[in-house]
């Protein structure tokens, strides 16, 4: 779980990345598209170095929620009497939310190939290029909202999701350490969140064209 | 003071159970947790009823034998145990609600009363030291380095109540595991079977049937011996270095 977990974030921090490309314009945008197309080429086939990254990323992902079901397969079973009354506050609700969250990143991550990948599911106009597509969904106040909703999802998600991959690698060795790692978790998720929604918001508000 | 108890009552392991409402009346605010059940007890007998069974030994907190959640904490409101929670922590006219540890591999006896040697397997399965037996060996034959001895120390105050286990969302015994291989660990002593020891005691575990960790803290919420959770990263830290997985 902490391994793939942990590889999830370095994809969402190279694919921040990539989506700031659109501040500097449309066609910044469409060129590292097509270079993450293109990497490597002739030596490797066009879009040879994406479909390993998709493979890897969908085995990590088999992997994470598996990881999951079995944890979640396992508490129900260590405690099949419930309690009466349940510690009142129980909880950080970040760190509660893991399970249906991580359900409902999962749908949205399905939900944004089918819009952004695919184009199965498009938000206004359909456009011919991936900044024109990107362009056109966030003018739409509710193409942002959904938008920022996941990535709340996935911030909350990571604010627990790190803290728990650096117990689980065993780096949590003194009570220092767990505030070091508290404060890396908290700016990692910011940095994820901010980072994601610039561009949305920079569309909204007009300021890239 | 005056309250409203509710308490598990289950004739024996086979038995569903059932919640049980008691009113009592002059509980001292100065009496321990348990002498107030000692009390409801007393009034129970001469009304020829069954008591409500429930566990204790040393009443002075360093046991483990005592806990109970109370009102979804276990052993209540204070970090404390049960046996050391006073009266003084509630208030006049309070509801109070009683249950048993909920695991199933600490399976109730009778009432409030929980079967915990799925701990002592656990310990059976590595939580020692072979050491040579013989007359004791001077106190600075071995050297250790204060900040080890601290940590082991730190550790080593785990008196096996099973309370992490209570307050855990997913039944884990991670806490206590992890507090008695940060302890071992810790010392020259427990060296020679680290790594062995690591992957027998998280095996018996799982094989109880406890959950597995989420990082999520309430063990150490509720652990009366403060055991921070930084003893399971060790356990991790641990199994890594034994090649778990690996072999
Ligand atoms: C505001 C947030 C996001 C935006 C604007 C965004 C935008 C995009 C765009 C434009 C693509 C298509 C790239 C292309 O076809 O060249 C894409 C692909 C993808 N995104 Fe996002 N994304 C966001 C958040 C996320 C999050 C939070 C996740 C995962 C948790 C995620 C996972 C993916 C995946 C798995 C792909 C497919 C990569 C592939 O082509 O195999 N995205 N995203
Ligand atoms: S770690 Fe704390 S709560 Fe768990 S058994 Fe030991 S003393 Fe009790
Ligand atoms: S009776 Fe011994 S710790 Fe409470």
């Amino acid at each position: 779980m902490a391994v793939t977990g942990l590889l999830f974030i370095g994809f969402l921090l190279v694919h921040m990345y990539g989506n700031l490309m659109i501040l500097l314009g449309p066609e910044a945008f469409d060129e590292y598209a097509e270079h993450i197309r293109t990497v490597g080429e002739p030596m490797i086939p066009e879009k040879g170095v994406l479909w390993v990254l998709r493979i890897g990323l969908l085995a990590s992902l088999v992997l994470h929620v598996w990881s999951a079901v079995t944890l979640w397969g396992r508490a129900g079973k260590a405690r099949t009497t419930r309690y009466v009354m349940k510690r009142p506050g129980y909880g950080n609700f970040y760190a509660k939310a893991m399970r249906w969250g991580g359900l409902a990143i999962l749908l949205f991550v399905i939900f944004h190939l089918l819009h952004l990948t695919t184009h199965t599911i498009t938000f206004g106009e359909p456009e011919p290029t991936p900044a024109g597509r990107v362009l056109e969904s966030f003018s739409q106040w509710w193409g942002v909202l959904i938008y920022v909703v996941a990535m709340v999802a996935v911030g909350m998600h990571l604010l627990h999701g790190i803290w728990g991959a650096c117990m689980t690698l065993g780096l949590n060795t003194s009570l220092k350490r767990a505030e070091q790692i508290r404060f890396v978790s908290i700016l990692v998720s910011t940095i994820i969140v901010v980072g994601f929604l610039i561009p949305p918001f920079a569309i909204l508000l007009g300021l890239v064209k | 003071m005056k309250l409203a108890l509710k308490i598990w009552r289950q004739d024996g392991p086979k038995d569903p159970g059932r919640m049980t409402r008691y009113d009592i009346d002059g509980v001292s605010e100065d009496s321990s947790f348990l002498e107030m059940l000692d009390l409801l007890n007393e009034q129970l007998i001469a009304k020829g009823e069954e008591p409500v069974a429930f566990d204790s030994d040393c009443r002075e907190g360093i046991c483990g034998m005592c806990g109970v959640v109370i009102n979804g904490e276990a052993h209540g409101p204070e970090r404390t145990t049960t046996c050391q929670l006073h009266m003084r922590s509630f208030k006049d006219g309070d509801e109070i609600v009683i249950e048993p540890w909920r695991a199933d591999p600490f399976p109730v006896i009778k009432d409030l009363v929980v079967d915990r040697s799925a701990f002592d397997r656990i310990i059976q399965a590595g939580g020692f030291i072979s050491a040579n037996t013989g007359s004791a060996p001077d106190a600075h034959a071995t050297p250790v380095p204060k900040d080890d001895a601290d940590r082991a120390f730190m550790a080593a105050e785990c008196i096996g109540c099973g309370a992490c286990v209570a307050a855990c969302p997913n039944g884990s015994g991670s806490l206590f595991m992890g507090a008695k291989i940060t302890h071992l660990g810790e010392l020259p002593q427990g060296q020679p079977e680290r790594d062995a020891r690591v992957i027998a005691m998280t095996e018996e575990h799982d094989h109880l049937g406890f959950g597995g960790c989420t990082n999520l803290g309430e063990c150490t919420r509720a652990c009366p011996k403060g055991i921070p959770l930084n003893v399971i990263s060790q356990m991790n830290a641990d199994l890594r270095h034994a090649g778990y997985g690996r072999r």
